[in-house]
């Protein structure tokens, strides 16, 4: 199945990018999602089954494969209605329909990758497919946007790579070649450190560029402030867990060896370092959809301290991950809503948006309130597991300031958000104000909802999936 | 033989820190792709022959031939001027690079793992570091591509020291050339000649928070 589904979208890519027509563009998105569908709905049927040797069903890959599924929904329905709403030429929407068909297969087929090196290739793809969304509009700030994100994440992919070739020379010694993550973990005992400790180094730091962590967070960045906000939805959201499955699957292997420690204080310092540099860019930032992607790196600054912490802080982190990524999802499908309001997008020209679109208006304060993971969000209860763990882990100070820097997000966050939704905004001219249907909100609310629900009261199916991704850390 | 090849490869990039014109760094890839051969002839004796030819039709086609051609088809196309203009005078240059050589022999000297050849190693990640230091300290966005290919060079060299156990890191290594070189410069060939006229990092700070 694996490889129809592999076959399918790439023929389905194919057929976009070939054809110009606009209903067969439609159909074959139709087709794509079904087929994701049947995908995501056959790989929990083979719970913990291996196709291909290289892609296994297993939990951390199917409940992220179950979230991208459900993302992807709300993702090209929204696509549509951005496409629908400007004046695009058929080139540019069989471009951007095929690189979102790409990048949606890549990152779910990346999820489920067990071998580093595969992961790998797939991340390689969701770059190249990343690209073509980000440069959309073709204007010289996209190319721009387009230039960093292509140049930041070469250099990271190679990163990644070099650690792999470091990983093999640390297996050397076991005398096996298979970089498979099982082999590894079986092997992990006769790992040479010295060689695992750069390999991680560099695997770290290439893969910070999906997640957005310090050092590699700035590509991210202006990738999502210029690609589309149904692309960027997804940027913000399932790519990053891409980026998180990388660096956690590796981490399982660290983990098992006499190097844990070291991880977590390498892993813990650039967690901290992205909740500080998400704080300062949160205060300054006057552009909304940055402004959206920075809460991103706090967020993920925020699963990686629970990584680190370990504990309750693992089923936080992973939690965390799945929870965040409806939340930021829903947030960027409902920014294109206030673009087409104001044709703007700083700070100072957005406001008084409960008068001009009452419904987009709430999904803004409910997103604000699920962001800054204020009760009842879903986000509440995996930050409160988080600030748990590092309690637990006798890391008070880390804590407290970690703590503090939080406050000043949700001030800076507030405050921003408050001021779109009540303040009037300068020099706007509402005498021919584009109204908005309220149906389009309803995906937003519908994902927020989930992940309400997901928070507060987990089916237990969920919550046994989680326990098992992390069943094989040490306790 | 092969160390020969490498210290060659190494001192390249001595040449390339003092280097002015853009062609002399077009023409020292090329050089770097053709010690790349012979490396790989020497080097990997123990994998299959249509393997083998495919890395050495990777190094010379694609390192030594095209990539180069390519380079300077952009930089005729987009009348970028000839000379580099780095940040910094050339002698820092040398003094940095000289730096990086004697720090990674110093690391190199504290590995005690007898599996793998030291050479590879301190040439690797010398070329690896002068890369990043070269897209750090040059001015043209095309410095920047040719410090990224100079990193691939890099990459490169490291995984021919595993190569002969596993062929197929060499394998991945070559899809991440050609992918990420031809994504790279497919960008700047087609968009950000004709975009940006002026082809320096200056021009591309116009994305900012407020």
């Amino acid at each position: 199945m694996t490889l129809i589904y592999l076959i399918g979208a790439f023929l389905i890519v194919i057929g976009l990018f070939v054809n110009r027509n606009k209903i067969i563009n439609y159909s074959l998105l139709g087709l794509f999602i079904i087929l994701q569908w049947t995908f995501t709905i056959y790989s929990l049927y083979h719970f913990r089954c291996t196709e291909l040797d290289y892609f296994s069903f297993d939990s951390l890959g199917i409940l992220l494969l179950l979230t991208l599924s459900i993302v992807a929904v709300p993702a090209a329905l929204h696509s549509f209605i951005y496409i629908e709403k400007h004046p695009e030429n058929p080139e540019t929407r069989s471009i951007y329909f095929a690189a979102l068909v790409g990048l949606l297969t890549a990152t779910g087929v990346g999820y489920l990758s067990n071998h580093i090196a595969v992961t790998w290739i797939f991340t390689e793809i969701t770059t190249l497919c990343a690209s073509a969304l980000i440069y959309h509009h073709r204007t010289k700030l996209a190319l721009e946007g387009t230039w960093k994100y292509v140049f930041i994440c070469a250099i990271s992919i190679t990163f990644v790579f070099i650690g792999i070739l470091f990983l093999s020379l640390s297996l050397t010694h076991a005398g096996s070649d298979d970089l498979s993550f099982k082999n590894l973990l079986a092997n992990s005992a006769q790992l040479n450190p010295f060689w695992l400790r750069l390999s991680f180094l560099f695997i770290f730091t290439g893969f910070t560029a999906k997640l957005g962590l310090v050092p590699m967070f700035t590509a991210g960045i202006d990738a999502k402030d210029k690609a589309p906000a149904p692309a960027g939805a997804l940027l913000a959201s399932v790519l990053m867990n891409l980026g998180f499955v990388g660096i956690f699957r590796f981490y399982i292997v660290i983990a098992n060896t006499p190097l844990h420690h070291w991880a977590n204080v390498v892993i813990g310092i650039a967690a901290f370092l992205s909740l500080f540099v998400a704080t300062v860019y949160m205060i300054k930032v006057k552009n909304l959809k940055r402004m959206f992607a920075y809460s991103g790196i706090e967020h993920m600054g925020l699963v990686m301290l629970g990584v680190a912490a370990g504990g309750v802080g693992y089923y936080a982190a992973i939690l965390h991950v799945v929870l965040h990524a409806f939340v930021k999802s829903a947030v960027f499908f409902q920014y294109n809503q206030i673009y087409r309001i104001y044709q703007n997008k700083s700070i100072y020209h957005i406001g008084n948006y409960f008068k001009y679109n009452t419904t987009g208006a709430i999904v803004i304060l409910f997103a604000f309130i699920s962001t800054s993971a204020m009760p009842p969000s879903g986000l509440f209860v995996s930050e409160f597991l988080i600030f748990r763990s590092l309690f637990e882990a006798n890391q008070i100070i880390v804590l407290i300031a970690v703590l503090l820097l939080l406050t000043m997000i949700i001030w800076a966050f507030g405050k921003n958000i408050f001021k779109i939704l009540f303040i009037p905004p300068v020099d706007f001219d509402d005498s021919n104000l584009t109204k908005i249907s309220p149906w389009e909100s309803s995906t937003q609310f519908i994902l927020l909802a989930g992940a309400v629900y997901l928070g507060l009261n987990p089916p237990i199916e969920f919550v046994n999936l989680i326990k098992e991704s992390i069943m094989l850390l040490p306790k | 033989m092969i160390h020969v090849f490498l210290i060659v490869f190494l001192i390249s990039l001595f040449y390339m820190a003092i280097a002015n014109r853009m062609l002399t760094y077009v023409n020292i890839l090329a050089l770097q792709g053709v010690l790349l051969f012979f490396v790989v002839f020497l080097q990997l004796k123990e994998i299959s022959t249509l393997n083998l030819v495919l890395i050495l039709l990777e190094t010379v086609v694609f390192k030594s031939l095209a990539v180069p051609l390519f380079l300077r088809y952009i930089l005729k196309r987009n009348k970028i001027t000839r000379e580099a203009e780095p940040f910094l005078p050339h002698f820092v240059s040398l003094i940095i690079v000289t730096l990086i050589v004697v720090v990674t022999i110093l690391l190199a000297n504290s590995i005690k793992d007898t599996n793998l050849d030291k050479i590879f190693f301190v040439v690797a990640l010398s070329t690896l570091f002068t890369g990043l230091y070269f897209i750090a300290s040059r001015r043209k966005i095309i410095t920047h591509v040719m410090g990224y290919l100079i990193i691939e060079n890099g990459v490169f060299v490291l995984s021919l020291a595993v190569g002969n156990e596993m062929p197929m890191l060499v394998n991945l290594g070559i899809m991440l050339d050609i992918f990420a070189s031809v994504l790279i410069l497919g960008i700047f060939l087609n968009k950000i000649g004709d975009v940006f006229k002026e082809v320096d990092v200056d021009q591309l700070t116009n994305l900012k928070d407020y």
